[in-house]
């Protein structure tokens, strides 16, 4: 009786055990991909400066309005989100040299040479009561334009979409075709 | 040759599964390593806008989060349906974003503060109007780079 010995742990249900568990993490585990639109909000201008100075010339800035009840305009004349795209990218390549539409200006670009950059900046301001959804959709509308001028540009120069460039070639498409657009001061934004 | 056609009557052994608990527990190693525990309880609602040029956030470890939305129903006798501003645990009003920002880049190591992103999670529902006093306190803190949280557009 007391040399008996004692019996070997069965180790056949260790793999039942951690499926188990691996299952529970399958669960658990949120792969949050966190994903947005990228923007960069200007500084607050220093207290002494002279806000003529930023004013840009008349023709070169076009205004991206959203009302209160999410009704669009776009440089005066109201518009809908699907007709945005196509005049944002009318505003910033200017393909007839029109003079109320942005002048463009022969930039020299490392690595590229000289290109004619527009100087048209996107200003978009929004009212208080619209909505953020109506935002965001306008926000990405205009986006959507200026990626486009890009794979078209890239296309062109490079024979490749702009995601499948390097770094450095994506660099001087972004020089090229910059993205300017202007979030409104808030003191704007009360005006309707 | 004969002697290869001797053993032909011998059966196919069976597939030895004693190495499978290691495989299965390399797997649940992975998964124990990746996971990331959500910090913070939501007591917004969010569900965000639908965008199509969204990008991936560089560097997750870098982002501050901003929920605005209305309150979870459990809060709402407490806070009413306004949309509210969460950050970290617990509502806040637009005075304590400050604090906030400078908490999380005291936070960061000293090479990483000027990549902080503040990362706006808010409802699709929310007026721009308490966007707009998030927006221009964070200007004040100068934390500049941010993002509109958003999903991407199902076609």
């Amino acid at each position: 009786m007391a040399a008996k010995k004692t019996p070997e742990i069965n180790g056949g249900s260790m793999a039942d055990i951690s499926f188990l568990m691996l299952i529970f993490f399958l669960m658990v585990t949120t792969m949050d991909h966190e994903e947005g639109l990228s923007r960069r909000l200007p500084p607050l201008p220093a207290e002494d400066q002279k806000v003529e100075d930023t004013k840009v010339n008349r023709r070169n800035i076009i205004e991206v309005k959203i009302n209160s009840n999410d009704k669009l305009f776009a440089g005066n004349q109201p518009m809908d989100v699907s007709q945005l795209k196509d005049k944002i990218k009318e505003f910033l390549t200017n393909p007839t040299n029109d003079p109320t539409l942005p002048e463009k200006a022969d930039q020299e670009i490392e690595g590229y040479g000289t290109a004619s950059v527009s100087k048209g900046v996107i200003s978009l301001q929004n009212d208080r009561g619209t909505s953020y959804s109506k935002y965001i959709e306008v926000q990405n509308e205009l986006i959507k334009a200026v990626n486009e001028l890009r794979d078209d540009f890239s296309m062109q120069t490079y024979g490749k979409k702009y995601a499948k460039l390097d770094e450095e070639t994506q660099e001087i498409v972004k020089k090229v075709i910059p993205q300017n657009i202007s979030e409104a001061e808030p003191k704007d934004v009360k005006k309707k | 040759m004969a002697k290869f056609i001797k053993n032909g009557k011998k059966e196919t052994p069976a597939i030895s599964t004693a190495s499978l608990p290691d495989i299965v527990f390399m797997i649940l190693m992975f998964f124990m390593v990746s996971t990331s525990m959500r910090q913070t309880d939501r007591k917004v609602q969010v569900s965000l806008p639908q965008a199509s040029e969204i990008a991936k956030l560089e560097r997750k470890d870098l982002a501050s989060y901003i929920y605005i939305g209305t309150p979870t129903s459990q809060f709402q006798a407490q806070y009413g349906t306004d949309s509210r501003i969460q950050l970290n645990d617990s509502f806040r009003t637009i005075d304590d974003i400050r604090d906030f920002i400078a908490a999380e880049r005291e936070n960061l190591s000293e090479g990483d503060r000027p990549f902080m992103t503040v990362s706006i999670k808010a409802d699709e529902d929310t007026r721009m109007g308490i966007i707009t006093d998030v927006k221009q306190e964070l200007r004040r803190c100068s934390a500049l780079k941010i993002m509109y949280g958003a999903r991407k557009a199902t076609k």
